[in-house]
């Protein structure tokens, strides 16, 4: 099981055999590998959150077929065996505040584990554990989520689901309308989770410095297909793909390319600093290569 | 979950339908439904099925629409329906067990019943079908407006509809988003006892009902913020004009009226 979770010649239909027809997926072939994290970016409207729904089968494909775990998934499939998987892969969708609904914030993160059959007790303490990992803080447990600030009800929601303890976690934009040390936070707790428990996590989203920072594969969609995947510096890489695709680069290669094309130099040719850190590192080993290139000319 | 349901859906076009006023379409739908109840001979329900037919014609959408619209529907038509044939006695009995009698009236009153429901529901999915929600609206408070006299909040009334009308995609986006998150949290609809139904309903309702209060708070200010007091002294964007189809399709219901009155008259 190195991939858990493989999409083969995937279409899906809207309203299929209805006037109102739309194709959002066409013939989407893809894996995502275990233990590792997996970007997808796209602009808007290329058929992101419709691949997302497929991986914990809140859409089945209209044709072609998904695995998930080594079970497979057709147009077929009888809803009654798929909700063990929808435990092993979990979605934090978009705005995901807006599923909260119980008395207390407790008793709403333990909601996705009870309908699992955990019993109450353990229940409460898995609740417990991922309440402190979101960042909560515990005087606010037996509040009414309603009765908290966007962020907080946004990080009760998450807890929500890391309660449900998935192998894979995909995460839909979940740091859209965070504030900046929200964000950091958010998406370090999750990176942090995926170091130490192995998780899978598949990233949604439209910032290039999370992609470029975090991500080891990238899937590039455009108009329902895959288009491209590989290496975040592979992505990159292909400048004008970016372009035609309406996606950008992340700021730092930006910057360097700024500064070759009014200097006139190709350290974009020799280097591609993704990151903020590989970006430093490269502004000092330039730095040094020229001291060095000075103190050799004085010498002579 | 909610791509089966034809009832008040709008499919853009241009056909002839498409470009009736929309307080003509409003009228003629009640008007047509008023005058489907002066129909009691075979005749009269074969000239206004024909009538639905031109109509559905002229609108350009195709018929399997319509019985498409009609499929949801089919079991109170047959509820109804069998009802009717059951316990309307007269005329030849055809058959007798018990209590049970099936009689020539209750067949004929059966078939008039189905057809009548059958052509109401046609004629307001035209109606539906070729009308955008807020040309229905601007309609429906052209047609309110006198009212207003009366003490009658017509604007309001009006305003309401609109925003609902703009709200209900939305509103079933929403629901869709909020019970795809809870599916994912482990709740299933579409399993156990009509208890368990109905209390996995719990988690999407709520949600439901404080994000359309939430949004009914943004959009009241964001209302008042653009300087909206009320409906006096307000000008109108989107002007209503009647033009010559109108009175074409007025003159065509007319027609079809008096063929009505005449049959109920010489031969019904």
């Amino acid at each position: 099981m190195d991939n858990p979770i493989v999409f083969n010649n995937v279409d899906h239909i809207y309203n299929a055999g209805s006037p109102f027809a739309v194709s959002a997926l066409k013939n989407v072939n893809l894996s995502i590998p275990k233990g590792k994290i997996t970007a997808i970016i796209g602009h808007t409207g290329s058929g992101k959150s419709t691949l997302i729904q497929h991986l914990n089968v809140l859409l089945r494909p209209t044709h072609g077929t998904v695995k998930i775990n080594d079970v497979e998934i057709t147009a077929d499939s009888k809803n009654k065996n798929l909700k063990a998987l929808r435990k092993q892969v979990s979605v934090v969708f978009q705005f995901p505040e807006s599923q909260l609904f119980e008395e207390t914030v407790l008793k709403d993160v333990m909601f996705g584990p009870l309908n699992f059959g955990v019993s109450e007790e353990e229940a409460e303490r898995i609740a417990r554990e991922k309440l402190s990992l979101v960042g909560l803080p515990e005087n606010l447990y037996d509040r009414s989520p309603f009765d908290l600030s966007g962020g907080q009800m946004r990080r009760v929601a998450i807890a929500g689901v890391l309660a449900l303890e998935p192998s894979v976690l995909v995460l839909d934009e979940p740091t859209a309308g965070l504030d900046p040390a929200g964000q950091k936070y958010m998406l370090e707790m999750f990176v942090n989770l995926h170091r130490q428990q192995n998780l899978t996590l598949v990233l949604v989203t439209h910032q290039m410095e999370d992609v470029a920072l975090y991500a080891d594969n990238v899937i590039v969609m455009e108009n329902g297909t895959v288009v491209k995947t590989g290496e975040p510096l592979e992505i990159f890489k292909d400048e004008d793909k970016l372009e035609t695709l309406q996606l950008s680069l992340p700021h730092s290669l930006q910057f360097f390319k700024d500064i070759d094309t009014q200097l006139d130099t190709t350290y974009i040719k020799e280097t591609q600093p993704i990151t903020v850190d590989q970006l430093a590192d490269e502004i000092v080993k330039i730095k040094q290569s020229r001291t060095l290139k000075s103190e050799v000319s004085q010498n002579v | 979950m909610f791509d089966k349901l034809l009832l008040g859906r709008y499919l853009q076009g241009n056909s002839i339908i498409h470009e009736l006023d929309p307080r003509t379409k409003l009228l003629g739908s009640f008007f047509f439904i008023v005058i489907v109840f002066l129909a009691n001979h075979w005749l009269a329900y074969l000239l206004l099925a024909a009538f639905v037919f031109f109509v559905i014609k002229l609108s350009n959408i195709s018929i399997s629409y319509f019985l498409r619209g009609i499929r949801p529907m089919l079991w109170i038509i047959m509820f109804t329906v069998i009802f009717q044939m059951l316990f309307t006695v007269g005329g030849t009995v055809y058959f007798q067990l018990g209590p049970v009698t099936i009689t020539s009236l209750g067949v004929i009153n059966a078939i008039y019943i189905f057809m009548r429901l059958v052509l109401i529901i046609m004629m307001s999915t035209i109606l539906t079908l070729t009308t955008a929600p807020l040309e229905l609206t601007d309609g429906i408070e052209h047609l309110l407006r006198p009212l207003t006299r009366l003490g009658f909040p017509s604007h309001e009334v009006a305003l309401m509809l609109s925003i609902a009308l703009r709200y209900v995609p939305t509103l079933m986006d929403e629901a869709q988003k909020i019970m795809n998150a809870q599916r994912a949290r482990g709740v299933e609809f579409d399993e156990g006892s009509f208890i368990d139904r109905v209390k996995a309903m719990v988690p999407i309702l709520i949600p439901l009902f404080v994000s359309a209060f939430n949004r009914a708070d943004e959009m009241a200010i964001a209302m008042e913020a653009r300087g909206y007091r009320g409906g006096e002294g307000r000008t109108k964007y989107r002007q209503l004009k009647y033009s010559k189809i109108d009175a074409y399709a007025l003159l065509i219901l007319l027609l079809v009226t008096a063929a009505l009155i005449a049959i109920r008259i010489f031969i019904g």
